[in-house]
């Protein structure tokens, strides 16, 4: 595959980042706490549930990961739970680019998407040429989507352009697939570290932002996701351009699920509370959902043995 | 900094995904048909022979009927405490005084989820503040000043204190339990005994707390609760045998108790009205800051004397912060207290309603642009949307004047002696706020700022350790921590 000499037409033009707005850890902490003393009871509940799992990105990022797990778990995102009627099937299988052919052809037809890490995912170290090869190849292989982690080192190094420009030119070999932009919080060390990142992740072409690969400690977290919502906020207000969530990892909890919605719903409103710009990234969250959905149905919670683990 | 561009776009925060109503359980707890005084450790009937109603200001509803204490019965109140002081607790080992204190300090705790539903029917506030904020925080002063009790020589290293006598405590409305708390703990921890009067629209809990007293065996006559209006609380200002008035209310009121007991020996610690500036910064944390302005007014629907009530907000960043909190306020959610999900409850009572809404009708004729949430209100009961007032000039009467209700006055600043001269013109100096990134331009206006409390990055943050007053007509004495010790002790040598 012959590389053009990586054209940048970049969708905006640098900005200086070392002036985004300022976060103050302990005000967030606060924020993010006050979502979770919502109270989420029956029909509210029920449909609460549905919409998270609709919202889910079934994901195995395994170097064990084979042909036949990944059609496993292509069947269990289209056919969750066939058990109970009216249950939603998934948003999208997650998978490492030598999947994406397998799990495409398994999700013919279902609307399921189909999203691959790319970029040298986790780490991102590599360069710039072998990451937009990557993206290519899952694009070629039928990607929908392509989630790209950040050069969180030159990140760290103050290197806010060239964190800019890679973003932007992986985003140019995208072709219609959407871009998320994986900023791994958890090596980021601050809020305002996050912000920045938000921002220029968002600024450079990125369709979803997104917490973590689910690789590092901690992962997604309330707080850290409060600090990107609003991140997404203040950009819609300056340019009018929608970008959705993807917190990653660590969420495998009905419950925390459920405080995250409500975050998306009283920070960003009604148009973001859909599958289109809403993602969970998670593997094990989807079960607990359904034992969830299940124990509202017939009021006893049923024993995870009742629940297919893929 | 980010200007606002679009300003078409709007995010609708009314969803398709909505929460079901999460109401709290009246059946928790359990309210008196009727309730007499609480005096000498007994239930007695009123020699008034009055009582009056107290309602629910959610549904307008009678909840129960109090006593209407009259001057005899303050009088023998009064008689009780000082029996109480002379022949029992001023003599008591104070480490005895303090194993009350701590007890009564976790049956609150044990009760709290009655005392929560409780003050969220007498009082309008949102069980979720009840619950987390009022009975929690009243529990932590009783076993804070229990702590004291036997350690005074430590808050007076080299000096010898003893107790006033009898205190005269008459406390407000917005907190009814929580000032409770505030007023007992400390005056009891120190020796000496108690008359409390809570407010007229809100007796209910300290009531329940004189039960939790009874039964925690403190000896009679140490605390007597008696409940009344205004009335009842000039009886027991005026009352001769009184060593020390502690009240906390309006503004007004403190002036008729300052004049009533001015050449008399009776020491006074008043807690006064207040008209809090919250100052945002360009360099601030902006999303936290909002968060911080929408937490400092709308607390408690906005009965908070500390309340962040004028906002200076730095003309680069104006827009921006009006924006966020015009959004804010539409997530808000306002109903019924006992739901688990509101966010502001009722208004305490129908003359408070009144005056909120005089003061709202005041803002729009002086030519203030208003904003409410666009919310609907319960059809019954006491509401008021959250409010707020853009391009309020300094001589503004909403700028000015103590509403105590949920509606918020916005100015505009270029500079920082701008700022501190327009913070600390206003006859009151309760309380403040700073919101900057810039530790070294905390310090230097916190300073300057003519107020009993700044905080900093933060708002309308208690602790018991902590104390709490006002610069000029918000008072004078300070509550809590250390200093709220001396305000009931002599010190004798």
């Amino acid at each position: 595959m012959a590389l053009a000499k990586f054209p940048i037409k970049s969708p905006a033009v640098h900005a200086d980042f070392s002036f985004s707005t300022h976060i103050d850890q302990v005000g967030v902490e606060e924020r993010a706490s006050r979502f979770t003393k919502r109270s989420i009871k029956k029909e509210s509940k029920v449909n609460g549930l549905k919409l998270v799992l609709n919202m889910i990105d079934l994901t195995t990022l395994e170097g064990k990961d084979t042909d036949g797990k990944v059609k496993q778990l292509c069947y269990k995102a289209m056919h969750p739970h066939d058990a109970v009627a009216g249950i939603p099937t998934v948003a999208a299988i997650c998978v490492y680019p030598s999947m994406v052919k397998v799990a495409k052809k398994a999700l013919e037809g279902s609307g399921i998407k189909v999203a691959s890490v790319a970029t040298a995912f986790p780490s991102g170290q590599a360069p710039r040429e072998i990451k937009i090869r990557d993206t290519r190849y899952a694009v070629n292989e039928g990607a929908d989507e392509v989630d790209m982690v950040i050069s969180r080192g030159k990140f760290h190094a103050g290197e806010y352009n060239f964190v800019f420009d890679e973003i932007a030119s992986i985003k140019e070999n995208c072709g219609n697939a959407r871009l998320k932009v994986i900023l791994e919080t958890g090596e980021l060390g601050t809020f305002d570290k996050v912000r920045r990142a938000s921002d220029i992740a968002m600024h450079a072409g990125a369709d979803f932002i997104k917490t973590s690969t689910g690789k590092i400690q901690p992962a997604a977290t309330l707080p850290v996701t409060l600090v990107m919502l609003e991140a997404i906020r203040d950009f819609y207000y300056k340019t009018g351009k929608m970008i959705g969530m993807k917190p990653a990892g660590g969420i495998s909890k009905s419950k925390l699920a459920l405080h995250y919605l409500v975050m998306v719903k009283e920070v960003l409103g009604e148009d973001w509370l859909n599958n289109h710009w809403f993602r969970f990234g998670a593997s094990s969250l989807a079960n607990d959902v359904l034992m969830q959905i299940v124990k509202e149905k017939t009021g006893v919670y049923q024993s995870a043995n009742y629940f297919s683990v893929d | 900094m980010a200007k606002t561009k679009n300003n078409t776009l709007k995010l609708k925060f009314d969803t398709s995904w909505s929460y079901a109503p999460a109401p709290e359980s009246k059946s928790a707890a359990t309210i008196n048909k009727q309730y007499d005084l609480f005096i000498n450790g007994e239930w007695q009937k009123p020699l008034s022979k009055k009582y009056f109603d107290t309602i629910n200001p959610a549904n307008e509803e009678k909840l129960s009927e109090v006593a209407d204490a009259g001057e005899a019965d303050v009088d023998k109140a009064v008689k009780a405490a000082r029996n109480a002081y002379d022949k029992v607790w001023k003599k008591m080992p104070a480490k005895e005084r303090a194993k009350y204190i701590f007890r009564i300090a976790r049956m609150v705790q044990e009760k709290a989820r009655e005392l929560a539903i409780i003050e969220s029917l007498d009082g309008g506030k949102p069980i979720k503040e009840s619950r987390d904020f009022d009975v929690p925080t009243a529990a932590n002063h009783f076993f804070y000043y229990a702590g004291w009790a036997d350690k005074l020589e430590y808050a007076f290293p080299n000096r010898i204190t003893e107790p006033l006598g009898v205190a005269g405590q008459i406390i407000p409305w917005n907190f009814p339990l929580l000032m409770a708390a505030w007023k007992i703990a400390p005056a009891i921890a120190t020796g000496n005994t108690v008359v409390l009067k809570p407010a007229e629209t809100t007796p209910l809990t300290a009531l329940k707390l004189a039960e939790i007293i009874q039964e925690s065996g403190l000896p009679p006559g140490v605390v007597n609760i008696i409940t009344g209006a205004g009335d009842t609380g000039a009886a027991i200002v005026n009352h001769p045998d009184i060593n020390k008035i502690a009240f906390t209310g309006s503004t007004e009121v403190g002036k008729i108790i300052q004049r009533a007991i001015s050449g008399t020996d009776k020491k006074a610690t008043l807690e006064l009205g207040g008209k809090a500036a919250n100052i945002i910064f360009e360099d601030a944390p902006i999303d936290q800051a909002v968060e911080g302005v929408i937490n400092g007014i709308y607390f408690n629907q906005g009965h908070v004397c500390c309340a962040g009530s004028r906002l200076y907000v730095q003309e680069s960043v104006a827009k921006l912060v009006i924006k966020k909190l015009r959004d804010r306020i539409e997530t808000l959610i306002v109903g019924d207290p006992l739901d688990k999900n509101t966010d502001i409850g009722a208004i305490n009572s129908r003359q408070q309603l009144e005056t909120i809404l005089k003061y709202i009708s005041i803002g729009k004729k002086e030519g203030a642009e208003m904003y409410e949430s666009s919310c609907r209100l319960p059809g019954k009961g006491f509401f008021c949307r959250p409010t707020m007032f853009t391009n309020v000039a300094q001589s503004s009467r909403i700028a000015q004047e103590e509403i105590f209700g949920p509606v918020l006055s916005i100015l505009t600043f270029r500079t920082d002696d701008e700022v501190i001269e327009k913070a600390n013109n206003s006859p009151y100096g309760l309380s403040a706020g700073v919101w900057t990134d810039k530790g070294s331009k905390i310090f230097n206006m916190t300073r300057r700022m003519r107020a009993g409390v700044v905080w900093a990055n933060t708002f309308n943050k208690f602790d018991p350790s902590s104390p709490f007053g006002g610069y000029k007509e918000s008072g004078f004495g300070r509550e809590g921590g250390l200093h709220g010790l001396s305000a009931y002790v002599n010190i004798v040598n």
